[in-house]
């Protein structure tokens, strides 16, 4: 706990060793599958079906082969740009809605906005699993299915109520006073919203469009649903679905693909690390 | 400007009273507020709302797919209350959702508090423990699953070099109880981080001077935690959990790829069941009533918070 400042120098060592001590088998028990995926990634089968080898790392020989094979024999290239577009259009798209319904939600008077503030709740806690056998069926009357159109319209009904949720967080912190001003100034309210409160809410748009992107790039149960063709897949589905052979000796290729669809997301991550932190304690994020 | 002025001028006087009409209906608060709100009404409405009614008109029907079915009353409910399969998912998901959250809510406040000392990697540390939620749930299964693998576990492997297990130890997505705990420690693994960062951000928002004061009366850390920390941090350990309670009794990732239900339907939760069925087996009527098993949880947990978020 945080109780140093008055304590000394041994037992503020003490405390920070104990620190590392106790985090040791949980950041072990974090990272591990990740190690664990990639060394499986760089073996040669002949290692990885051996039962007298050791698991942990590579002994004879690190082998590019298994990804080698992921981008000259399989779809994978496709998935990755299926998946691409998805997160991209879908992304943008449900920021547009959201910022404008969060901005009215958080910042308009008008006779109901209570109600529909708690309906985006609700809507926002709905599990995407209660709802994927009738949307497949929606989807099939639209002309959407097998195709990433399918995907591109359903997300936002995941997007909108959790981007409209944070946004509403990060309008509040924009002081009435400004806004009134600008409006007094003869600023329209349109004006209003896009140059003045917009510019102030950059970071909380930021951190709503960094997880939109994840959720869609991560969404697994949709992808699987509402796409069967190969060509048309997410690099999830993908290699979830797409890179089990017959034969039992596909691991390798199997976290081949894990590690390069997961790459995106760990670089994205690893960049805005704070965004995802502090948007997480927004306390308003699905877990 | 000017040349905006001209036009304006040469625009006429009907058409600017026209034009000028629209722009002050526009700017009216409440016509602005509604009209902000609009596309995402619409889309709840199209895909969020019409699917639910659709949902519940499916599970009152015998809809297979392919042929629009009709009505068969409370059929498909009374057929799964009579099912041993559905039985089994039932206690499933409540054995699943209640051991995994107690196990995240536990661990998940011991690390933040970890998490909470003043350590210099401390940003590293939060990246490192938080990239199990990051990651595609679907993509880090799978490395769960080759660690559960039947033959070349590496579980299994540490286990028996340690000498804690006799070889070849347990095949643990094909025993019945083991698959359970398998299931529940990736969605333990996965879901940890979540509790631990929200309950940091709960942590370091409490005033250093209640633990000086602590201190001063004598408390010890034990003490210091069971009256100074946690009952200031229950109000996030509650909305957290009940966070949680939904996307555990809703999970469907970490079982479809891990185990897909089985072994003899041992591991199937209530959307796993509902794919099976509605999906895989085409009777939409009784998926749709078997996901439809998941809205009174989600009831009773949006109802909760509510009253929550109305009491603080």
């Amino acid at each position: 706990m945080s109780g140093v400042g008055v304590r000394g120098r041994g037992a503020r060592f003490r405390s920070s060793l104990m620190g590392y001590g106790g985090l040791l088998p949980f950041v072990f028990f974090a990272l591990f599958p990740f190690y664990f995926m990639i060394i499986t990634s760089l073996k040669s089968n002949a290692e990885l079906y051996n039962l007298k080898s050791i698991p942990f790392w590579v002994q004879s020989g690190v082998i590019t082969s298994h990804y080698s094979y992921l981008f000259q024999r399989t779809d994978f290239l496709i998935w990755l740009k299926n998946s691409l577009i998805i997160s991209v259009v879908a992304t943008s798209a449900s920021l547009v809605i959201s910022i404008l319904a969060g901005y009215s939600l958080a910042r308009l008077r008008f006779p109901g906005v209570g109600s529909f503030g708690t309906a985006v709740f609700i809507t926002y806690l709905v599990p995407p699993t209660l709802l994927f056998l009738p949307l497949s069926q929606v989807v099939v009357w639209l002309g959407l299915a097998d195709s990433i159109w399918a995907l591109i319209v359903t997300y936002p009904t995941f997007l909108v109520p959790f981007c409209t949720w944070l946004l509403m967080g990060y309008f509040r912190t924009v002081p009435r006073e400004v806004e009134e001003c600008a409006l007094v100034d003869g600023a329209s309210r349109f004006q209003t919203l896009t140059r003045i409160v917009l510019p102030m809410a950059v970071p909380g748009i930021v951190c709503a469009a960094l997880f939109s992107f994840t959720l869609t790039w991560n969404e697994f149960i949709y992808a699987l649903t509402f796409v069967s063709q190969t060509a048309q897949k997410t690099a999830v589905v993908g290699v979830t679905a797409d890179l089990i052979r017959g034969d039992i000796y596909y691991w390798g290729s199997l976290m081949a693909g894990a590690v390069v669809a997961s790459l995106p997301i760990v670089v994205i991550y690893v960049w805005f690390l704070d965004y995802y932190v502090s948007g997480l304690t927004a306390g308003a994020v699905k877990g | 400007m000017a040349v905006g002025d001209r036009i304006l001028e040469g625009a006429g006087a009907p058409r600017v009273g026209a034009l000028e009409r629209v722009r002050t209906w526009w700017e009216q608060e409440h016509v602005f507020g509604y009209g902000l709100i609009l596309p995402a009404l619409l889309l709840l409405v199209c895909l969020v709302a019409y699917p639910f009614g659709m949902a519940i008109y499916f599970s009152l029907s015998d809809y297979w797919v392919g042929s629009p079915g009709s009505f068969v009353g409370l059929d498909n409910y009374r057929a799964l209350l009579g099912n041993e399969v559905f039985h089994q998912t039932l206690r499933n998901s409540f054995v699943f959702t209640s051991i995994a959250v107690v196990l995240k809510t536990v661990l998940g406040v011991w690390l933040a508090l970890l998490l909470a000392r003043n350590l210099r990697l401390k940003r590293v540390l939060r990246g490192a423990v938080l990239l199990p939620w990051v990651i595609p749930t679907a993509l880090s299964t799978l490395a769960w699953w080759w660690m559960f693998d039947s033959l070349y576990s590496v579980v299994n492997w540490t286990a028996i070099h340690l000498g804690l297990m006799s070889a070849p130890g347990p095949n643990w997505l094909g025993q019945a109880g083991y698959a359970m705990t398998a299931v529940i420690t990736v969605n333990v693994w996965r879901g940890l981080p979540f509790f631990a960062i929200t309950v940091l951000a709960g942590l370091v928002a409490i005033p250093r001077e209640y633990y000086e004061a602590a201190e001063v009366d004598g408390a010890g850390s034990w003490s210091r935690f069971w009256h100074v920390t946690l009952p200031l941090i229950k109000p996030v350990i509650a909305v957290v959990t009940l966070f949680s309670t939904i996307f555990t009794f809703s999970d469907f990732n970490i079982v479809y790829v891990l185990t897909r239900g089985g072994p003899v339907n041992t591991t199937h939760l209530f959307a796993t069941l509902a794919y099976q069925v509605g999906l895989n087996g085409g009777n939409l009527g009784q998926g749709a009533a078997i996901s439809l098993f998941l809205f009174p949880m989600l009831a009773a947990v949006v109802f909760l918070q509510l009253w929550y978020i109305r009491r603080e």
